[in-house]
């Protein structure tokens, strides 16, 4: 007989198998192209930059050691190829202090000693889950949260995470009573609560905690003597005030116990390299550094990644200019495509950070229900083909938001995507009643589900792919 | 409040096989700069075909500078992050695979898991296969590493298959029922057995009887069989290599369920010697491990950039011909001259045909035929002699006195250094001198508390090996 396999490997918790594909398979059965399939479903659900390959091309060129290419670079090949030391090469720990450093506008100064590998930002937050929590204990999250989360932090490592639910009445701040309440559910249920983890910037709502919520947070977590986990892969997309406040800047503020204090870094979002599985982990707590440090074997960052960021990001001229150039291209992306979705009466969640925007569109459902909300989603994959994110695959608690990637796209296709969505508002508002232009009242914008994170979907291409076989991108939410 | 695994040493890395790489990196050997620095010949690293890779980069500069046909392919790339991985690379992945076993074998790229490194494959073949609690049996002497990467994260228990010099360390039939019985003994529940096949440390290929007998063995108790093969490609000696697919399909049992039992992992870091590169994979012709690795793999996926690369070297079909005769050549004449050194010295090699290593015979060196005495000898050739090799305990030998010397990660000139000290400090020791040395301090105490750490685990559990 076939031998059994675990219960990990048949179970769902690599999230996979959620109710919300639809939008991913009519995306991957039908993917947009502007020449081979203008009337293709337009990726929206991808939270991918791609707004500054042009200007990391140009630096590529004029830096041919940086790949190992050039008569100099090959002599470098062989100490490259060997290098496999789990503390990771020394230039590129401080290239990514450095640059950690001054995303932070060099408010604060990062120990390259304690910046630890790993495989992507996925295998971060895997990592310090092992690291921080045993099974059965669990993390608080602020709902809503990428939903990748529920695999990363819970799949193979046994721990559970318990929402800390945030309302839009206030914007979706993370509130002291939401973490109180969260944490006493988490007791209720007999669960040991180990940590709070915050993404900010937010994923999916594309804006950054103030001052005054990190400050209560770091309270909370100190009072309850658990450990603080800032997911900061979007720190460099902050493209408008206010200005991004990292812990890293609190602890310096605020009484706090270090040993507490983690923060999961990459360069797939600031940078837009995912495939280059540049992840971080950066701990103030010296015995998590060691245990990160060995267990970082599982996913360390090629050696041939690694020289090719050292030499990037030691280069002072460039990520200096790379930060302005990043942010002016994602501010522009943002006003233009909020703007026009403005004024087809769609609003979003005011923000000034990440790849995408947390789009309300909850007066357009026929009811205050999720079920309502996977209506207007799925229809909406079929006429305005275009694949973004329902709220419920982010846990959100109120039904009617949907993620929006716009950072994903050249301008062409954003276009495209805009005029879908006002071709389709026009004729919506033709079968209104006459005279009532709702602001945003039954838009039939059925957004294709969000798919949780790197789903494997072979046929998913980006747009201009000229590899053959063009290679299946896959990313993260 | 960190985890167990964090607040434990179930890292497994507390063992003189790590240990002695750290004393290395302190006082490291260099013709030059350091000439009375420590040898590292712990490191099981393929130093020896660098050079033939490093001309073919001057040959092939787009592959290296992300480019194709002239144009960038950067942006692709580096957005890249497709779990199934870069389609050109594994479908060169696996025509390679299939050349290093003599094209005996034909495999599937969809059933090829690409994972960071061998480490990050063995893991997840683990987490695949078993739950927390289960065992895997695995046969000694192995891999240091193994504690870590299969039992670390994962919670699954390692029984060891107890093999001895009697049998050459040969698997017998025997000691793959005794280790089954003794976990069955302990309550746990057996999912497979994980061999590396050619065996590090041994440096031998598992002959057909002893993947006959493994078949059977598993065939008979409904279990897995793991065939870590990464050093499939430093053959240099006959017997060739056979591999646990071909040894089962000479049985005609592909259409059995042993089939979907039995998965490979692989990596480029040995005969490569790109380890740094952290390329690893999980061959599997079991649905839906091969399912549930691919979404795992998201931990640890190749880096595009490397992916690129490696497929367009690979897909150089002169290159890899001329690179894996050339490598074969190397590594015989290259542990030719260590064995034979060795023998000037009055110590002995086992047999091998394969591998960066030997192992070799120091029992007679000992004091007493214990792992202290063992240990006292590590620390006295890594003091005196000056080299970091490493004691059979690390390995969970059960014999003391057997120790593990790599060749192929040095300069000739370097191996012919490290030969002459080991001569002279064979005859310093059996001069009535004997050896005078101090050691640092931290070596000392770091081999008494190796020494009780390896006493406690040998004395637990029935006075069996079993550890946690």
């Amino acid at each position: 007989m076939v031998a059994t396999i675990s219960k990990i490997a048949t179970g769902n918790g690599h999230g996979e198998n959620s109710p919300y594909f639809d939008g991913w398979k009519a995306y991957e059965a039908n993917p947009f192209h502007p020449t081979d399939r203008p009337d293709g479903v337009i990726q929206m659900g991808l939270a991918e930059n791609q707004l500054c390959f042009n200007f990391i091309k140009k630096w590529l060129m004029h830096h041919p050691e940086a790949s190992l290419c050039s008569a100099e670079g090959v002599d470098r090949f062989k100490e490259t190829a060997l290098f496999q030391d789990y503390n990771g090469l020394p230039e590129f720990r401080q290239a990514v202090a450095k640059f950690m450093g001054k995303v932070r506008g060099d408010r604060v100064k990062f120990d390259p000693d304690r910046v630890v590998m790993s495989g992507g930002a996925t295998g971060a937050h895997e990592m310090v889950a092992f690291c921080l929590a045993d099974p059965g204990e669990a993390f608080l999250v602020p709902t809503p949260y990428y939903p990748g989360f529920d695999r990363d932090l819970r799949w193979r490592t046994g721990v559970e995470l318990v929402p800390v639910v945030c309302e839009s009445s206030n914007n979706f701040k993370i509130t002291r009573n939401a973490l109180e309440a969260a944490y006493e559910k988490a007791t209720e249920a007999n669960l040991r609560v180990k940590g709070v983890l915050i993404t900010n910037p937010s994923n999916p709502l594309g804006t950054i905690l103030d001052r005054d919520t990190l400050r209560s947070v770091v309270k909370f977590i100190n009072e309850k003597n658990i450990h603080l986990i800032g997911d900061e892969i979007y720190a460099a997309t902050v493209f408008m005030e206010p200005e991004f406040v990292s812990i890293s800047e609190i602890i310096e503020e605020v009484e706090c116990n270090r040993d507490l204090i983690h923060i999961v870094y990459s360069l797939s979002k600031d940078m837009g390299f995912p495939g280059f599985r540049v992840g971080i982990v950066y701990s103030y707590n010296d015995a998590v550094v060691s245990c990160a440090r060995k267990m970082s074997s599982f996913g360390l960052v090629s050696s041939q990644t690694q020289h090719l960021i050292a030499s990037m990001l030691s280069d002072d001229d460039f990520v200096d200019s790379f930060i302005v150039e990043s942010k002016d291209q994602l501010f522009k992306r943002h006003k233009y495509f909020t703007w026009n979705l403005s004024l087809v009466g769609i609003g979003s969640l005011k923000s000034n950070a990440g790849l995408f925007i947390w789009m309300d569109l909850r007066k357009l459902l026929k009811e205050k229900t999720f079920e309502a909300e996977m209506d207007l989603w799925r229809v909406i994959i079929n006429e305005v083909k275009l694949n973004v994110s329902p709220g419920s695959s982010f846990h959100c608690n109120e039904p009617g938001w949907f993620r929006v990637c716009f950072a994903n796209m050249d301008d062409h296709t954003m276009e495209i995507a805009l005029l879908r969505i006002r071709t389709f508002m026009l004729k919506h508002n033709e079968a209104m009643v006459p005279g009532k232009l709702c602001r945003r009242s039954s838009l039939k914008l059925s957004f294709s589900r969000r798919r949780v994170d790197d789903f494997m979907s072979p046929s998913i291409m980006s747009p201009h792919s000229p590899i053959p076989q063009s290679p299946l991108v896959r990313a993260r939410t | 409040m960190l985890s167990s695994k964090a607040s434990s040493n179930s890292h497994g890395q507390d063992s003189a096989y790590f240990h002695g790489c750290q004393v290395y990196d302190k006082n490291p050997f260099h013709e030059v700069e350091n000439p009375t620095g420590i040898i590292q010949m712990g490191l099981a690293e393929n130093q020896l075909s660098l050079d033939l890779v490093e001309s073919w980069l001057r040959k092939n500069p787009d592959a290296m500078g992300l480019e194709k046909d002239g144009e960038s392919v950067f942006r692709e790339l580096a957005l890249f992050q497709d779990y199934h991985g870069l389609p050109a690379f594994k479908n060169e992945l696996v025509d390679y695979m299939s050349k290093i076993r003599g094209n005996k074998v034909k495999f599937d790229p969809n059933n090829l898991v690409l994972a960071a490194g061998s480490t990050s494959a063995n893991e997840t073949i683990i987490f695949c296969l078993a739950d927390p609690g289960e065992a895997i049996l695995l046969p000694t002497p192995y891999y240091a590493g193994f504690d870590r990467d299969l039992k670390w994260r994962t919670g699954v228990e390692i029984v060891p298959v107890h093999c001895s010099s009697s049998d050459g360390f040969r698997i017998t039939m025997f000691a793959l029922e005794d280790a089954y019985q003794r976990a069955q003994n302990l309550n746990l529940n057996v999912k497979g057995v994980f061999i590396t096949n050619p065996s590090n440390p041994l440096g031998t290929t598992m002959t057909k009887d002893e993947l006959n007998h493994l078949i059977t063995f598993a065939m008979d108790k409904h279990i897995h069989v793991i065939s870590d093969e990464i050093f499939s490609g430093t053959v240099f000696d006959s017997p060739g290599f056979i591999s646990i697919i071909e040894a089962a399909m000479d049985r005609s049992l592909e259409n059995t369920d042993i089939w979907s039992n039995i998965h490979i992992v692989y990596s480029l870091s040995k005969e490569l010697g790109l380890p740094g590169f952290r390329v690893g994979m999980i061959y599997s012709n079991n649905e839906m491990v091969v399912s549930a690795a691919t979404k795992m793999s998201s931990f640890g996926l190749v880096s595009s950039q490397t992916q690129y690369l490696l497929s367009n070297m690979l897909a150089d079909k002169k290159f890899t011909s001329k690179c894996m005769k050339e490598n074969q050549k190397r590594l015989k004449k290259r542990k030719k001259m260590l064995v034979s050194g060795l023998k000037k010295s009055g110590i002995e090699c086992l047999k091998s045909n394969a591998g960066l290593f030997s192992w070799v015979d120091m029992r007679h060196l000992l004091y007493s035929n214990t792992f202290e005495a063992e240990t006292k000898l590590w620390e006295e050739i890594m003091c005196d002699a000056r080299l970091n090799i490493s004691p059979g305990s690390s390995f969970h030998c059960r014999e003391p006195g057997w120790f593990r010397i790599c060749f192929a990660n040095m300069s000739r000139g370097t191996l012919q250094v490290a030969m002459r000290r080991i001569k002279d400090f064979v005859e310093r020791s059996s001069s009535s001198s004997g050896i005078k040395m101090s050691c640092p301090q931290n070596v000392s105490s770091l081999s008494k508390k190796l020494l009780s750490n390896w006493v406690c685990k040998l004395s637990s559990a029935n006075g069996d090996e079993q550890e946690r």
